[in-house]
């Protein structure tokens, strides 16, 4: 056996030192559980402004007991005001989107993992890695002190759009510094990303191991690379798009300040700017990056079905390709946000039919999926439930979306609750279900202990129900024609829809309470949990080849090599009904990818 | 627990499409001319949806109901006909819904985007600020006087800025906080944005279109029907978006005349 | 369910990575499911030859952002005044490819004196010395622009075309300083003879973008501005 350690020597050191060891970690697997730690917090913070949302929309009165000590003139005697309810959801979406569902799904697994699916000792640029999570905290922290600072976070929606993100604090309260170091800790968040997909990039293509060809990659590990790619798009769009909203506010420009507008009766110093050239930059961002918040839970999913169903996918390769269609459309398609906003109604038409195809992939991946299921043997778990649920929310939230895409149906639909039914689905529910999935399936290597499963279940049916209970009716409520973003209901036409309300808040109270469940079952396993085999699923990629948790250098100084294709299941094997990656036994299959 | 699990996904689905079966909770009536191309467009669309949805929800159950636990020896199988079957099925069915509802959803778009006023329609000017909308009717010289930004003043009631003192043309301009029209008459609507984004949407009337900053854009419709609608901005706007609105009032010919008639004596 | 016992990771035997990973490198590089381990080779490239694509492409993407928004902008209103670039700017182009040119001429030095021919190399440093003053001379003769601008009361937000020769012209100068961080970073590399032929790769290509892409903004600026 040849001891490489020399080499993995050369590459970096073990740490030794409680900070090298967990606070500046050159290692992936530190790297990814702090991008995961930072997500957990991220979320619970979230969940919390969305309760306080949900709260105010049923009682709009109601006085929310300590909300005054977030914010005094925000919430005098604990009553929101209509600007607080704007800057509170305004931060619930903007962290969700970002700190949740670009980083727990990405950043968080995909840096665990990615480097030991593919056989490497760590990723080729740990220095960079580290700076990227360190990036994105500090890009949270400056987000969290809007909180705080000056008149409070923006109140212009995670979508900011102009001018009301560019004239300044006139246009109220948080529209000042508020916007301003939304933007900041945004720029900062792109950076962090780029150099996160550069490693990825890099990881993927350029440190398999031997044998490890790209068909022969796991399902998880090409979302990984497929996301990464379209992060090295995208965020490198939206950061020069912050900087311009950042030199508007602080150097006068005026980029997307448009002249002759009144604001508290004056006339503001900006002139010429264009309104739409922010939309066209975001979505230029916005659109790839909800499928970045998808993708990797397309990966994982499959990776935990396959897993649980002891056979492989269909098509692996048309899996990828589905997968690389969506990434490659996503770009296409983002003037769907913008159909009444004022543009060209020949783009609309244009960006309507690509919209339509993206459905294509999107049912491909669904169909294969579901008749994989097929004579297969599922092992029922918590990890396959949420998987399992993912393709139903994926189903649910993927269908609305068929009408969102034509520009004629868009004008009904467009700002009301029915998009936000549609996106919550979709991000809110089948991404999040990809997150619960991926913790219960990859807790005990990464933590040497498994979850415990019953509190799982437990999680898994609150959650699956409750949040169909919330958001199904969303859509109801946007094809009755309930507006979006609205802190409150007092006009004639919404009051009836008041009791719908109620009824969701009631709901996602419960829902969200269940999630105090999987952190509870999170924190006490990892400390009191069974402890973990090295293979405990059975499964075969290279992940589980390797010691539970890995040790620093993923496979003790070693390096794998790869026979086989990742999912080898359903065969007979000296070991059961799969074979694994790394494993030289020969065994009769009928579908070895080449 | 895996047979529980399925029932539950196709209970959901069931329930989940009850509403939409019996129309609980629909858009309100249409009073347009051309929002029926727009209802039919949703109906398609939700036939296809709702079947898809439902297709897709009891497959996955009933396959988990099959397929799970099914003990250690037993034998795996592949669906027949493998991928290539289901890669087919999915561009021959997907693709021919999405163009067909592409193609046919062209002529409502175009309907209302693609084509320009007729050269009859009565013109109305529009603005939307923080949190209100004004109208400006031209007056009977049917010129809308020069606005002036500048001079623009809510304390004095000056919502568009304009200049009676030294602009003829704006002296018989009718401002209003309230939008009326007679029924079955088209109406051009110009629309401009005072401060930031806004929008105009009036579910009836089956139009929603943003107000843009720096960019003039304009709408065109009939109503068909007396009523009063609400009109709503949907374009997060600043704190007042949640109470920002108008009424719009359709009156028969008669009655319009009155209204404009009243209107003028006020201003 | 049951440990699993399972075949230890093979060890692929004599052959020293000289990377520090075992990089495969390509579909064409299987390891045949019948295990003779003969046929491989290492295909793969360095991981810091994709990383400087990476980076160039997200370096691309921003400055598009840019551009379309110069275009945007300038379609949106009529406020857009041109004015008449600086003329020190077409010297500092002059001194940007100069120092490409000394950057390849470097290249080739250092290459043979790490080679091992170190006897026909006195300073292999020098050359990289005169690419890292012409960069810095650029950086200087940008600011000098900016000056001279300054000097005719055309500041940043006076107007949007001013907003955008200042903010292109910055931020090519602020990724300039990058590259030149990465030339020190080879000089030091160099010095301790412990510069890999890679490093040098990805820096230069990276020096070279930066040249194209500056010859790409003047053209834009001189069109549109």
């Amino acid at each position: 056996m040849h001891d490489m350690s020399a080499h993995a020597a050369q590459h970096h050191a073990p740490p030794t030192s409680f900070i090298r060891k967990y606070v500046f970690s050159l290692d992936h697997k530190v790297i990814g559980k702090q991008y995961y730690g930072l997500a957990l917090v991220a979320a619970l913070c979230g969940m919390v402004l969305s309760w306080m949302m949900r709260i105010h929309l049923g009682w709009t009165n109601a006085a929310i007991p300590g909300l005054q000590l977030l914010s005094k003139t925000g919430a005098p005697g604990g009553v929101m005001t209509p600007e607080y309810y704007l800057q509170l959801m305004t931060m619930h979406g903007t962290i969700m989107v970002f700190f949740v569902l670009t980083t727990a799904p990405f950043a968080a697994f995909g840096n665990f993992f990615l480097p030991i699916q593919v056989g490497a000792e760590d990723m080729p640029f740990p220095r960079f890695n580290m700076m990227s999570f360190w990036v994105t905290f500090v890009a949270f922290v400056v987000l969290m002190s809007s909180f705080v600072l000056g008149d409070g976070p923006t109140l212009g929606g995670w979508t900011q759009y102009a001018p009301l993100n560019a004239v300044g604090s006139v246009a109220g309260p948080g529209q000042g510094l508020g916007v301003v170091l939304w933007m900041i800790s945004i720029a900062l968040f792109c950076v962090g990303q780029l150099l996160g997909a550069l490693n990825f990039i890099t990881t993927t293509l350029d440190l398999r191991v031997k044998g490890m060809s790209l068909m022969r990659l796991p399902l998880s590990a090409w979302a990984w690379f497929i996301t990464s790619c379209m992060g090295l798009t995208a965020f490198s769009v939206l950061f020069p798009a912050c900087i311009l909203v950042i030199l508007d506010h602080v150097a006068g420009t005026s980029f997307f300040v448009a002249s002759n507008l009144v604001l508290n009766d004056q006339l503001q110093p900006h002139s010429g700017g264009s309104t739409l050239l922010w939309q066209h930059l975001f979505w230029f961002f916005g659109h790839p990056e909800v499928y970045i918040a998808i993708v990797p839970g397309i990966g994982i999913v499959s990776h935990i079905l396959i897993t649980s169903m002891r056979k492989p996918m269909l098509s692996q390769r048309v899996l990828i390709y589905c997968m690389g269609a969506l990434a490659v459309l996503s770009y296409g398609v983002y003037g769907h946000h913008m159909f009444v906003s004022g543009m060209n109604p020949f783009s609309a038409l244009a960006f309507s039919f690509p919209t339509l195809v993206i459905t294509i992939p999107a049912t491909i991946v669904v169909l294969i999926w579901v008749f994989s299921l097929y004579g297969a043997n599922l092992r029922i778990n918590s990890a396959s439930l949420f998987a399992l649920g993912f393709i139903s929310m994926f189903v649910s939230g993927g269908v609305s979306g068929f009408f969102l895409a034509q520009p004629s149906i868009d004008i009904m639909l467009h700002a009301t609750y029915f998009v936000v039914g549609h996106f919550h689905m979709v991000m809110g529910v089948a991404a999040m279900f990809g997150i619960f999935a991926a913790t219960y399936f990859w807790a005990p290597k990464m933590f040497g202990r498994m979850m415990n499963e019953t509190l799982g279940r437990i999680h898994f049916w609150l959650s699956f129900v409750g949040t169909y209970c919330i958001f199904m009716p969303f859509h109801y409520l946007g094809m009755a024609g309930n507006i979006r973003r609205y802190s409150s209901f007092p006009d004639d036409y919404l009051q009836p829809l008041i009791p719908v309300h109620r009824l969701i808040t009631v709901a996602a109270l419960i829902t969200g309470a269940a999630q105090l469940i999987f952190v509870y079952n999170l924190i006490h396993s990892r400390f009191w949990g069974k402890p973990a085999t090295d293979n405990p699923w059975e499964a075969t990629s290279l992940e589980w080849s390797t010691a539970t948790p890995p040790p620093w250098d993923n496979f003790g100084g070693k390096y794998p090599v790869v026979y086989h294709d990742p999912y080898q299941y359903g065969v007979k094997s000296s070991v059961g009904d799969y074979v694994m990656q790394a494993s030289p036994e020969q065994v009769k299959t009928d579908h070895d990818e080449k | 627990m895996a047979k529980f699990f399925a029932v539950t996904i196709i209970i959901i689905a069931i329930l989940s499409a009850i509403p939409i079966l019996r129309h609980t909770w629909v858009a309100p009536e249409d009073i347009s001319t051309h929002g029926y191309l727009i209802d039919e467009q949703m109906s398609e669309t939700m036939a296809e949806a709702g079947i898809a949805f439902l297709a897709a929800q009891f497959i996955l159950a009933i396959f988990i109901w099959m397929f799970s636990n099914r003990g250690r020896d037993a034998k795996i199988k592949k669906f027949p006909g493998g991928a290539t079957g289901l890669v087919i099925a999915a561009l021959l069915l997907v693709g021919a819904e999405v163009l067909a509802l592409g193609v046919f959803g062209v002529k409502a778009w175009a309907d209302q985007y693609l084509t320009p006023p007729s050269a009859g329609a009565m013109p109305i000017q529009v603005q939307a600020g923080q949190f209100a909308f004004y109208f400006r009717y031209p007056g009977p010289d049917g010129t809308f006087g020069a606005t002036h930004p500048e001079l623009i003043n809510e304390g004095s009631q000056n919502f568009f800025g304009l200049d009676p003192e030294h602009d003829p043309d704006s002296r018989d301009d009718i401002v209003t906080a309230e939008m009326a029209i007679p029924v079955n008459k088209e109406i051009h609507l110009l629309m401009h944005a005072k401060d930031v984004g806004h929008s105009f949407f009036v579910r009836e009337l089956r139009v929603q279109q943003d107000f843009v900053p720096g960019l003039d854009v304009s709408l065109h419709f009939t109503a068909t029907k007396v009523g009063k609608y609400e009109i709503v901005c949907t374009q997060l706007c600043g704190l007042g978006h949640y109470n920002m609105k108008a009424y719009l009032y359709v009156y028969s010919q008669e009655d319009f005349e009155n209204w404009v008639k009243k209107e003028q004596a006020m201003q | 369910m049951a440990t699993t016992i399972h075949e230890p990771p093979q060890i692929e035997p004599d052959r020293l990575p000289d990377h520090g990973h075992s990089g495969n490198g390509g579909w064409r590089n299987l390891v045949p499911a019948d295990g003779d381990l003969r046929v491989t080779q290492d295909y793969s490239p360095p991981p810091s030859s994709t990383a400087i694509w990476v980076v160039l492409f997200a370096v691309t993407m921003m400055f598009a952002a840019f551009t379309s928004a110069l275009f945007v902008r300038k379609g949106s209103s009529l406020d857009w005044q041109t004015f008449t670039l600086p003329s020190i700017l077409y010297f500092n182009t002059l001194l940007l490819v100069a120092s490409s040119v000394t950057l390849e001429i470097s290249r080739r030095r250092v290459a043979t004196y790490m080679g091992g021919l170190k006897s026909q190399v006195k300073s292999p440093a020098r050359w990289l010395y005169i690419t890292l003053f012409l960069g810095l001379l650029f950086v200087a003769g940008q600011y000098v622009a900016w000056l001279q601008l300054r000097a005719e009361g055309l500041y940043l937000a006076t107007n949007p075309s001013s907003s955008f020769f200042y903010l292109l012209t910055a931020t090519h100068a602020l990724h300039v300083l990058g590259g030149l961080g990465g030339l020190i970073y080879v000089i030091r590399k160099l010095s301790k003879s412990a510069l890999r032929r890679n490093q040098l790769v990805a820096t230069a290509r990276y020096w070279h973008f930066m040249g194209i892409l500056w010859l790409y903004l003047l053209l834009l600026l001189w069109i549109k501005l």
